[in-house]
C-alpha cells in the first residue's frame, strides 16, 4: 500500500527553507479560500445537500479539526485516554453563553475566560484522575463529561434543558462583520485558531514537555524512572487539551447563538476521538484529515437521511479494519527515522 | 435532600438496589470477561444488551404470538414463555457477541493494532447496531407484554418482595455462580484464564486462541442477554437508546470491582445498584449519575485498581 505519510515526509525533508515557507503559504491560502469552493465550478461537487456548504465548513468540519487537534495532545501525544472531551467544549460554550448574555463583554473578551475555565476544569479533574491508569482514566473522564452535561441540565443559571438563548455574535474585526448567515468570517477565525494550535503543538513536540509526553506515552514507569514528573506533565497535556476545547466552545456558542445541554453528549466526545484515531493518532496531519472526513461525510450523504449514521458507522468499521492505525499513522515515520539512523 | 426516606424505605431501597445491581452485574460480565482476556473495553456490549431487550420482545410477541396487551399467563404456559424468551435472548446476544468479535476485533488483532483502534472499531459496530435498530423500530419505544402477573410474596421490614424482583435476584445468583464455577473448574474456563494470564504462553500450550476469544465473547453475550431479558421483564419497555445508560452503569460496575475480575464485578454491581437507589431517593433522580461518578472517583483514588483490584495473576505488566 502507498504510504503517503512517509512519501510526504521525505519530500518535505529535501526541500529548502524558502520552498517550505512558500508551500505552507500556498496551502494556507487555498484552505482560506475553501468557503468559496462551493460556488466555483470544478469544486462544486463539495457542496453538501440540504445544509449549506459554508455552514458545514464551520461546524462540524473546522470545529472538529480544532477539537481533534486539542484531543490529540491528550490522547495522541501523551497517551491519556479521555472519553469526556466534550466537557471542556461545553464549559467554553457555557462560559460564552452565560457571560455573553449577562455581562456586556464581547466574544473576544470572553475567549480568555472560556479558555481559563476549561483549563481550570481540566486541572480540577486531572489532579485526582491523572493518578489513574489507562481504562480507569477513561471511565472517570467519561463520567466527568456526563456530569458537566447533567449539571448544565439541572442548574438555573445554565437555563436547564432550554439552554441559553441569544448568545451575542462577535463584534467585527478589521471591518469583517460576523453575521448569522455569513459563515466565512467564522471559518477564518477558526482557521487562525487551528494554525495557532498546530504551531503550538509543533513547538511543544520538539521541546521538553513534548519529549516528556512521548516518554509517558511509550512507558510510564520508565519515564518516571528517568525523572519525568508524571503528574505535572500529564496535567500540562490535559489542561492544554482542555484549553483548545474551551476555545472551540466559545466560538461555537457565539456562532450558533444558542446552546443547550443535549449538544454536548457523549456522542460528541466519541466522534472527536474517532476523528483522532481514524486519522492517525499523534499525527497532526492525520488528525486534520480524519476530522475533515468524519465531519464532512455525514453531511455529504444527508440525502439518505435516515440511514446516514448507519453508513457512517459502516465506513468507520471498514476503514478501521483496513487501516487499524488510522489513515496516516505515526508508527511508520518512527520506523523510517530508525532506518536512517542505522 | 430528603433524608426521611432513609428511615422509612431503607430496606425497600436496599432490595431494589440489589435487584438492579444483579442486572448491572450480568451486563458487566460482558465487559469484564472480554477485558480479562483481551485487555480491551468491549464497547459494543451496551448495544448487544439493547438488541437483547428487543430479542426478548420478539420472542414473546413475534414467535410465541402473545398480544402486546394480552392478559398475564399462568402455570406451564408462563414458565415456558419466560424460559423460552430468556434462552432466546441469551442466544441472540451470545451469537451477536461472537459476530462483534469477528467483525470488529478479529482482523485488527491479526494486524496487531493498538488498543484505541479496537475501541473505535467497537464503537463503529455499536453505531451500526444502534442505527439498524433505530431504523427498524422507527425510533419508537416498544412495550413488552406483562406476561408475568406481578404478585408480591409479602412485605418484610418494609421491603416489597415482588415476584420479578425475587426472580432477578435468584436467577442472577444462579447465573453468576454457574459462570464462576465454569471459569474456575472446567477445561474451557481454565483455557480462558490461561489466555488472560499470557496469550503467548497459552498459545504454546496448544490453546486455540481465536476459539477462546470467541468463547469469551459468547459467554459475555449470554449473560448480557440474560440481563436484557430481566430488564425487559421488570421495566416492560425498551427503546433503541436504552443501551447507553445501562452500558455505562455496567461498565462502571466492572471498573468499581476491578475490571477483569469476575467476583469484583459482583460486589461492584451490588454496591452500585444500592448506591444508585439511595442517591435517587435522597438527592433526586437527576443527580443519580453525578453521585455515582463522584463515588467512583473517590473509590478509585483510594483503590486505583477498583475495590477488589484486578485478580493478582491478571495485573497488567
Amino acid at each position: 500500500m502507498i504510504n503517503l505519510r512517509d512519501k510526504g515526509a521525505s519530500i518535505w525533508e529535501n526541500w529548502s527553507p524558502p520552498a517550505r515557507s512558500s508551500f505552507v503559504l500556498i496551502v494556507i491560502t487555498l484552505v482560506a479560500l475553501l468557503p468559496y469552493a462551493g460556488d466555483f465550478g470544478p469544486t462544486s461537487f463539495l457542496n453538501t445537500p440540504i445544509s449549506s456548504y459554508q455552514a458545514v465548513l464551520v461546524y462540524p468540519i473546522a470545529l472538529f479539526v480544532l477539537m481533534g487537534l486539542g484531543l490529540n495532545i491528550v490522547v495522541g501525544k501523551s497517551g491519556l485516554l479521555d472519553l469526556g472531551y466534550v466537557a471542556f467544549f461545553a464549559i467554553g460554550a457555557y462560559t460564552m453563553g452565560i457571560m455573553g448574555t449577562m455581562t456586556s463583554l464581547n466574544t473576544w473578551e470572553i475567549l480568555p475566560f472560556g479558555i481559563f475555565f476549561a483549563m481550570l476544569a481540566g486541572l480540577l479533574l486531572g489532579l485526582p484522575a491523572l493518578r489513574l491508569r489507562g481504562d480507569y482514566l477513561a471511565i472517570v473522564t467519561l463520567g466527568f463529561g456526563e456530569i458537566v452535561r447533567i449539571i448544565a441540565l439541572n442548574l438555573q443559571v445554565t437555563g436547564g434543558p432550554n439552554g441559553v438563548v441569544g448568545v451575542p455574535t462577535p463584534p467585527p474585526i478589521l471591518g469583517q462583520k460576523f453575521e448569522l448567515d455569513d459563515h466565512k468570517a467564522y471559518f477564518w477565525v477558526i482557521l487562525i485558531m487551528i494554525l495557532l494550535v498546530i504551531w503550538m503543538v509543533r513547538r511543544f513536540t520538539v521541546r521538553r514537555p513534548g519529549r516528556a509526553w512521548e516518554a509517558i506515552r511509550q512507558d510510564e514507569d520508565v519515564a518516571a524512572l528517568m525523572g519525568v514528573n508524571l503528574l505535572v506533565y500529564k496535567l500540562w497535556s490535559f489542561t492544554i487539551g482542555a484549553a483548545v476545547g474551551g476555545a472551540g466552545g466559545v466560538i461555537y456558542a457565539s456562532k450558533t447563538m444558542f446552546i443547550a445541554p443535549d449538544m454536548f453528549t457523549f456522542n460528541t466526545s466519541i466522534l472527536v476521538l474517532a476523528c483522532v484515531v481514524f486519522g492517525g493518532l499523534g499525527n497532526i496531519w492525520g488528525v486534520i484529515l480524519g476530522a475533515s472526513i468524519l465531519a464532512y461525510l455525514p453531511e455529504r450523504i444527508r440525502f439518505i437521511s435516515n440511514a446516514r449514521q448507519l453508513v457512517f458507522g459502516l465506513v468507520l468499521l471498514v476503514i478501521m479494519n483496513v487501516r487499524p492505525d488510522g489513515l496516516l499513522p505515526r508508527k511508520k515515520r518512527e520506523k523510517i527515522k530508525q532506518k536512517e539512523a542505522k | 435532600m430528603n433524608l426521611q426516606v432513609l428511615e422509612s424505605q431503607f430496606w425497600s431501597l436496599c432490595l431494589q438496589g440489589v435487584a438492579l445491581g444483579f442486572i448491572y452485574v450480568l451486563i458487566s460480565l460482558g465487559y469484564t470477561m472480554v477485558y480479562g482476556v483481551l485487555r480491551l473495553i468491549n464497547f459494543a456490549n451496551s448495544e448487544v444488551f439493547m438488541v437483547g431487550t428487543f430479542a426478548t420482545v420478539v420472542a414473546q410477541v413475534g414467535i410465541l404470538q402473545n398480544e402486546t396487551n394480552s392478559q398475564s399467563l399462568h402455570g406451564f404456559r408462563l414458565i415456558y414463555t419466560l424460559t423460552f424468551a430468556l434462552i432466546f435472548s441469551m442466544l441472540v446476544c451470545g451469537f451477536l457477541g461472537v459476530l462483534v468479535e469477528l467483525v470488529a476485533y478479529r482482523r485488527l488483532r491479526s494486524l496487531g493494532a493498538k488498543p484505541l483502534g479496537f475501541l473505535i472499531s467497537a464503537i463503529a459496530v455499536s453505531i451500526v447496531l444502534l442505527e439498524t435498530i433505530r431504523i427498524v423500530t422507527y425510533s419508537r419505544p416498544q412495550t413488552s407484554p406483562r406476561l408475568l402477573d406481578k404478585w408480591s410474596f409479602g412485605e418484610f421490614a418494609g421491603a416489597n418482595f415482588r415476584i420479578d424482583t425475587v426472580m432477578v435476584i435468584i436467577s442472577g445468583i444462579v447465573i453468576f455462580f454457574t459462570l464462576d464455577r465454569f471459569v474456575t473448574k472446567t477445561r474451557l474456563g481454565k483455557a480462558i484464564r490461561a489466555v488472560s494470564m499470557s496469550e503467548e504462553i497459552s498459545k504454546l500450550m496448544g490453546i486455540n486462541l481465536n476459539r477462546v476469544v470467541s468463547l469469551t465473547f459468547f459467554i459475555g453475550g449470554l449473560t448480557t442477554g440474560a440481563a436484557a431479558f430481566f430488564y425487559t421483564t421488570v421495566y416492560e419497555t425498551t427503546q433503541f437508546n436504552v443501551g447507553f445508560n445501562l452500558g455505562l452503569a455496567a461498565f462502571t460496575t466492572a471498573v468499581l470491582g476491578g475490571i477483569g475480575n469476575l467476583r469484583g464485578a459482583f460486589y461492584g454491581g451490588m454496591f452500585l445498584g444500592v448506591l444508585e437507589q439511595f442517591a435517587s431517593a435522597i438527592l433526586g433522580s437527576q443527580w443519580k449519575s453525578v453521585t455515582v461518578f463522584t463515588v467512583l472517583v473517590l473509590v478509585l483514588l483510594l483503590k486505583p485498581n477498583g475495590i477488589f483490584g484486578e485478580a493478582v495473576q491478571q495485573t497488567r505488566t
